[in-house]
């Protein structure tokens, strides 16, 4: 008989929009998190449509540097530093600790109504005349700029709090509501990441917060803190926005790489190598996050051994990084691999993610930054880290948990098909990319000189492959929602952690009796004895 | 007999096992938001520390302008209203719900002194023209970029006093609440909480005044 789950009862659109329910929150960011990807990458497309020539008559450079804008800022602010902290961590976290919700199912809820405004603000700004700053708002020019930059940016600030409203909450959570049994060492791997992304959360946002509301002030009063001739830095602005933005990039790929801890031992059939070493390799990042901003400021004219430091600095973070990798790796060894659609984007993460994190050694090195600054190796490099490293990462926990969220499987068929295009896809559009980058072409531009025409049309097929890869991707996912409930067991993939032990979808409460932790979240022979 | 008329039905939320729990776990939070706080005033204070070390003398200059009396005042009130605050937790650990409810009182009149005296002494700076950035047109201060002083003041001073006018807001709201009869020695978590954030409000303070009222 199918019993009643967290999607049935209550019913009604009140029900969920005032829901205090840790998994239908989730859902709500599921679906506003979606909306905003899919209006980032429609920006993506226009503008690889734009560069599939030099001199488009499509658009004015004016139009072009508003799309790029718009593309980051959506991309960044409500796609990738929510998606997989506020959807899979929402829904999973609680689970996975055995505990009933989060510490503040309130907070949590106003988390997404202020995300909703903060990126409805943001959509406003098209209205008014959108920003063309880029995503990173540098003064001089954003003060000076006719575009709505205060519409944007308070856009963004408002959409922060969000961030930290679910960190606040995450940590107090995997602090005071794990269930009985589960000791700091037998936390899911995948909490260790979102609770070092929260820490980031919390401390970064603010000074990302009073940044923007200083570019504000700047722009209203003309108070001269980024203004030379009024006794002002420019180059401050750059400071405190890396002091946030670099961090951010880790609030971005931690609870990817937590995503991808829990996949490849489930789907090799082995405990995770290392497990410690991975768990504080995460904290080891967060803490490593603070100390780097300066790598993004080479060529800004900061001191000569401020950059010899900062580089340093930056060459250390490759070592949790690499742990990491080592440790996933020698997991895989002599694991009984099954390529269910989890697992195979948990394997193009790492291809991905490793080519990301190499060539961002070339960026962190003082000489060969130099050369590739500001060029498109610099969005090759990012690409492959965020769409390559993080959102791999949220595509390979979304089908994973896919079916504990809405007690349905998808096609097997088309979810692979869609990975096989993505990969492709993603590939083709971005790895050109490094190599224009190296050849000098200047990254936001609406146009460049003849002798890149060949690579930048790759590039654009590239990009279309990858949309149709996500458009097949979107459809595999929706389709199954009308497939029929019954017939799922309550754990497809046989893993180890709680939330498999509970029913697909879980019942409102999370688990109809409390869970007591006897063994690890890896520790599958100890799985096999108890069933016997 | 009404059954909300015991405070153990309605107080402790479902999510958590105990009372305890649910008190450490809003105490966690409420910790985790005043770092938050101390962030995002840190920025300021980082945009001081720059301004301050690129124009020493235009801030000994500019501080002249500024009453050292009414940056006392300040400081007075506001230990004042943290005093009170804390003996109205005390006193709802006694269940003595008349006398919180006199010394929220007392807070929050001690709160609307320092609001209604920093507006007062706001408006005669503007008055002189003592205005941030552009608008700045005094000529009583020596050096360059002298409206810098004053373009540090009202972002800094102005940000705290928002910071107290929400304050009082949340602690009238307490009023509120333990007139009602919220609050007991049971359950007093908002109380608590809002003390921890009336607090720091205090301390950030009593680092503001030396750094504008006593410079040099
Ligand atoms: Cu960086």
């Amino acid at each position: 008989m199918q019993e009643s789950s967290y999607l049935d009862q209550p019913r009604g659109l009140k029900s969920w929009l005032l829901t205090l329910d840790h998994k239908r929150i989730a859902i709500l960011y599921l679906i506003a998190v979606a909306i905003y990807f899919l209006a980032g990458s429609v920006f993506a497309l226009l503008i690889r449509t734009i560069l599939a020539r030099p001199e488009n008559p499509l658009v004015t450079a004016q139009h072009y540097n508003q799309i790029f804008t718009l593309h980051g800022a959506i991309m960044i602010f409500l796609f990738i530093i929510p998606a997989t902290p506020a959807i899979l961590g929402n829904f999973a976290l609680p689970l996975m600790i055995g505990a009933r919700d989060v510490a503040f199912p309130r907070l949590n809820l106003a988390s997404w109504y202020t995300y909703i405004i903060g990126s409805l603000v943001i959509l406003y700004s098209l209205h008014s005349g959108a920003a063309d700053t880029g995503w990173t708002f540098y003064t001089p020019y954003s003060t000076q700029s006719n575009s709505s930059v205060i519409t944007t940016t308070l856009g963004v600030f408002i959409a922060g709090f969000s961030s930290v409203f679910t960190g606040i909450n995450f940590i107090a959570t995997v602090h005071k509501l794990r269930a009985p049994g589960m000791t700091w060492f037998k936390m899911p791997l995948f909490v260790w990441s979102l609770y070092a992304t929260s820490i980031i959360q919390v401390l970064a946002t603010p000074v990302l917060a009073i940044t923007l509301v200083l570019l504000i002030l700047e722009r209203v009063f003309g108070v001269g803190i980024f203004d030379p001739k009024m006794g002002g830095d420019p180059v401050l602005f750059q400071h405190f926005f890396w002091f946030y933005s670099h961090p951010a990039v880790y609030i971005m790929i931690l609870p990817a790489m937590g995503v991808i801890s829990e996949l490849i031992p489930v789907f090799a059939r082995r405990k995770i190598f290392g497990y410690s070493a991975i768990a504080f390799s995460s904290l080891a990042i967060a803490f490593l996050s603070f100390l780097v901003w300066g790598h993004h400021m080479f060529v800004s004219g900061e001191a000569e051994i401020a950059s010899v430091i900062f580089s340093l600095l930056t060459f250390l973070v490759a070592i949790p990084s690499g742990v990491k990798i080592f440790n996933w790796t020698a997991t895989l060894y002599k694991g009984r691999i099954s390529f269910d659609p989890p697992m195979v984007y948990a394997l193009m993460f790492l291809f991905l993610f490793a080519i990301g994190g190499l060539t961002g050694l070339f960026l962190g090195a003082l000489a060969s930054d130099v050369h590739v600054s500001d060029t498109y190796f610099v969005v090759a490099h990012f690409h492959y880290v965020m769409m390559g490293g993080a959102m791999m990462g949220l595509l390979g926990g979304l089908h994973f948990w896919w079916p504990k969220i809405f007690g349905r499987m998808y096609s097997r068929f088309w979810s692979l098909t869609a990975a096989v295009l993505v990969f492709i896809g993603f590939n083709l559009t971005f790895f050109p990319q490094f190599i224009l980058g190296m050849k000098g072409m200047p990254r936001r531009y609406y146009t460049y000189l003849p002798q890149y025409k060949p690579l930048n049309v790759l590039s654009t097929v590239g990009a279309y492959v990858l949309g149709v890869g996500l458009v097949v991707l979107v459809w595999c996912l929706l389709a199954s929602l009308k497939r029929k409930r019954q017939t799922l067991s309550n754990n497809p993939w046989n893993a180890g952690t709680l939330e498999w032990t509970t029913t697909s979808p879980p019942p409102t409460q999370n688990f109809k009796t409390q869970p007591v932790v006897k063994h690890g979240p890896y520790d599958y022979e100890e799985m096999v004895a108890e069933r016997t | 007999m009404n059954m909300n008329d015991n405070p153990h039905t309605d107080a402790l939320q479902h999510h958590f096992a105990d009372m305890e729990q649910q008190r450490e776990s809003a105490k966690l939070g409420m910790w985790l938001f005043l770092i938050t706080e101390l962030l995002l005033f840190g920025g300021l204070f980082g945009f001081y520390t720059f301004y301050r070390a690129s124009n020493p003398e235009i801030f000994y200059n500019a501080h002249s302008t500024l009453d050292v009396k009414f940056g006392a005042l300040y400081t007075v009130v506001l230990i004042l209203s943290s005093i009170t605050f804390a003996l109205a937790i005390y006193h709802i650990r006694e269940n003595k719900r008349k006398q919180t409810l006199m010394l929220l009182g007392a807070t929050v009149l001690f709160g609307v002194i320092f609001l209604a005296v920093k507006g007062f002494e706001w408006a005669h700076h503007i008055h002189l023209g003592q205005l941030p950035g552009k608008y700045y047109t005094f000529t009583g201060i020596q050096g360059t970029n002298p409206h810098i002083f004053y373009s540090a003041y009202y972002m800094m001073t102005g940000l705290h006093s928002l910071h107290v006018l929400g304050g009082l807001a949340v602690i009238l709201w307490l009023m509120v609440r333990t007139r009602r009869g919220d609050f007991s020695s049971y359950y007093f978590v908002p109380l608590e909480m809002t003390g921890l954030y009336w607090h720091l409000v205090d301390m950030i303070w009593i680092y503001l005044f030396p750094l504008f009222y006593l410079v040099g």
